[in-house]
């Protein structure tokens, strides 16, 4: 009995996993004329949700957590909202706020998720929103990517996999340091 | 990374530390009558008792020891701030040269609970060679932490971990320990390069 529902529960996921790997990209070409600027290899959508420039910064050896990022734009008539991510390197991933308060970096867990309002774009940045990947197994290595699940409200879930940028990357075009 | 440019620079550095002292000795004698009369504390002044990351001791007068410091306070389990301001540093130092052999820095950690010698040694030295991570008991590093008037506070995340919200700020330390200043996270690396150079000016 246990078995066959572990075997259901497998299968499910497995389904899912193809669904969720493959759909996105079917749907890739459809959005990109969308904005001219970022006619970019790697938008990523997801019913009314699209996703550029994700990519995570390499991490330091021992370095147990990690950063990743991204411009996510609400394309439908509906606000939607990023409620969870996952990643298979990582024990845990949750979406955190930074900021600078004073010369004091505050951080905190955002449990309601990020609100991404119809029509509007929502970036995830060094120094502000930011994917937390916590008890990461190996280092993040620049140049690979790691596999990331994000999960919304109402467009559902998408995996990808994200690159891996510099350390100290602002944006996922290998441009690390001084750029600003 | 290979042993012998790293022994060649630490001789230099060694030689370099050797021709300030003696410069710096001859200086003190001239001064001193300025000096005592207007005495400098120490900005870290503080009784604490560390070790850095090859277990060696750190006190008070290791940020005094006569040579200029970049000093940071941070933590292995930092996303962003940290590994960013390590990577700016040794950016930093490289973009010196010689010309900043003269100078120490330091990254320690507010999270020692976590941070063994061990951890912070393969951190801190990913990027460069020239960064010394130092960590210690809970009790001495928030004597630092107070000595420094650094902010680090513990805040619990909901899987039942923690993270630290602290000091993003590197601290520009004159070489008896003098407060000389700060460079903010993510200064532009003109302008830190700018505070630093004033830095070993003035030491």
């Amino acid at each position: 009995m246990k078995k066959i529902i572990i075997r259901a529960v497998m299968a499910l996921f497995a389904v899912l996993y193809l669904f969720i790997h493959f759909a996105p990209r079917a749907h890739a070409h459809e959005g990109i004329d969308h904005s001219g600027e970022t006619a970019q290899h790697d938008i990523l959508v997801l019913g009314d949700i699209e996703i550029a420039n994700a990519f995570a910064r390499a991490t330091l050896p021992n370095a147990p957590v990690g950063g990743g990022f991204m411009t996510i734009t609400n394309t439908g008539a509906e606000d939607d909202r990023l409620i969870g991510a996952a990643a298979d390197v990582a024990g845990d991933a949750q979406i955190h706020e930074m900021a600078l308060d004073g010369d004091i970096m505050k951080m905190r867990a955002l449990e309601d998720g990020i609100a991404l309002p119809a029509g509007e774009t929502v970036t995830l940045a060094p120094g502000g929103l930011h994917i937390m990947f916590m008890g990461i197994e190996q280092p993040f290595v620049e140049g690979e990517c790691v596999e990331v699940r994000l999960t919304f409200e109402k467009a559902g879930e998408v995996g990808f996999c994200m690159p891996v940028a510099a350390v100290a990357a602002n944006g996922a075009d290998h441009s690390s340091h001084g750029s600003h | 990374m290979a042993n012998n440019p790293g022994l060649k620079s630490l001789r230099l550095g060694l030689w370099i530390a050797i021709g300030v002292l003696a410069v710096g000795t001859g200086l003190a004698a001239l001064l001193l009558p300025r000096v005592s009369a207007e005495p400098v504390e120490a900005y870290g002044a503080g009784d604490y008792t560390l070790v850095d990351h090859d277990g060696l001791s750190v006190t008070q007068a290791t940020f005094a020891s006569g040579k200029p410091s970049l000093v940071f306070f941070g933590f292995t389990h930092c996303p962003e701030v940290c590994p960013t301001t390590l990577y700016e540093m040794a950016t930093w130092l490289e973009a010196l040269g010689p010309e900043g052999n003269d100078l120490n820095a330091f990254f320690v950690t507010v999270d020692p609970e976590r941070d063994t010698p061990e951890m912070l040694k393969a951190y801190v030295t990913a990027p460069t060679d020239r960064v010394t991570g130092v960590t210690g008991e809970k009790a001495e590093i928030d004597k630092i932490v107070s000595a420094w008037h650094v902010h680090a506070e513990r805040v619990a995340l909901e899987n039942g971990d923690y993270t630290m919200d602290h000091t993003a700020s590197v601290f520009l330390v004159g070489p008896q320990g003098e407060f000389q200043g700060t460079i903010a996270y993510r200064e532009a690396s003109d302008t830190a390069l700018g505070k630093i150079r004033n830095l070993l000016a003035k030491s």
